[in-house]
């Protein structure tokens, strides 16, 4: 049988590639990529947990659909307010969208 | 080492390495398409946590939604998505270094941590956790509201997206 740590080193291993995605990456598509990624370890980590410390209590399962619901609205309005900084400043560039940069 | 342990391996490093591929590549519709990969190396995962349902909605909603919308997004923004030039910014070895640094404190933080080594628990005979989620789901001793809730929040997203991406009649 795999062990609980097997799962939970994976899903730190897949948060840090994630974070590291959202931190390096310039354009804004990639970093919602990259908060993809520490979404779905997060999902590993609630279900692992679920399967190997209370099996018989099915919060975790529920906890894990409340993230895809919330994954899935992210990401329609991230993408959407992309699409409309695409069409008023032809860029999606992290660094560029700096209009309320101080 | 068992045939489940080396399945578990395989799959967790075509997964990983995907991710690392979405994260470094610099052709986004490439990256879009490592991280269909590795949300279905995600969705095996689910499947051996005995969590079937979950590796379906992984596949219909992630692979079939989410990443699909990422890759209109990237060609509706084909322009200036261009393959040419860095796709990292100036500060990206501290990132790495933020990145690396934190999975070295969550593995120090598991070492110090006893249920890590437990093994999972035999489900009873015919267990069906897909009745089980279901109920709790609409029963109101259970999750209810918070599945209202999830509904509302997506519709509230379904009309957001289509207010800012409208655009303005000129």
């Amino acid at each position: 049988m795999i062990p609980l740590s097997w799962y939970l080193i994976f899903a730190a291993a897949l948060f840090c590639i994630g974070l590291f995605g959202v931190l390096a990456r310039k354009n804004a598509i990639a970093i919602f990529m990259g908060i993809e990624l520490m979404l779905n370890s997060v999902n590993i980590n609630l279900i692992a947990f679920w399967r190997y410390l209370s099996p018989n209590f099915i919060a975790g399962q529920v906890f894990t659909v409340i993230v895809f619901a919330v994954a899935a609205s992210e990401v329609a309005v991230g993408l959407a307010l992309i699409i409309s900084i695409y069409r008023r400043r032809s860029t999606i560039v992290a660094e560029d969208i700096n209009l309320l940069k101080f | 080492m068992t045939g489940l342990q080396i399945l578990f391996l395989i799959i967790a490093a075509i997964t990983l390495g995907g991710a690392l591929m979405v994260v470094t590549t610099r052709n986004l519709i490439h990256a879009a398409l490592w991280l269909i990969l590795c949300l279905f190396g995600i969705a095996v995962l689910f499947v051996l946590l005995d969590a079937g349902f979950f590796a379906v909605a992984q596949v219909v909603i992630y692979i079939g939604a989410i990443a699909i919308l990422m890759i209109f997004a990237i060609m509706l923004t084909r322009k200036v998505a261009k393959d040419s030039g860095s796709q990292t910014n100036s500060t990206w070895p501290i990132a790495g270094i933020v990145a690396i640094v934190f999975f070295g404190g969550l593995v120090f933080l598991f070492q110090n941590w006893q249920p890590i080594h437990t093994l999972p628990p035999t489900l009873p005979q015919g267990y069906n956790s897909i009745e089980q989620l279901g109920m709790a789901l609409v029963s109101p001793d259970g999750f209810l509201i918070p599945f209202e809730v999830a509904s509302i929040l997506l519709l509230t997203a379904l009309i957001g997206a289509l207010v800012i991406a409208w655009g303005k009649n000129k």
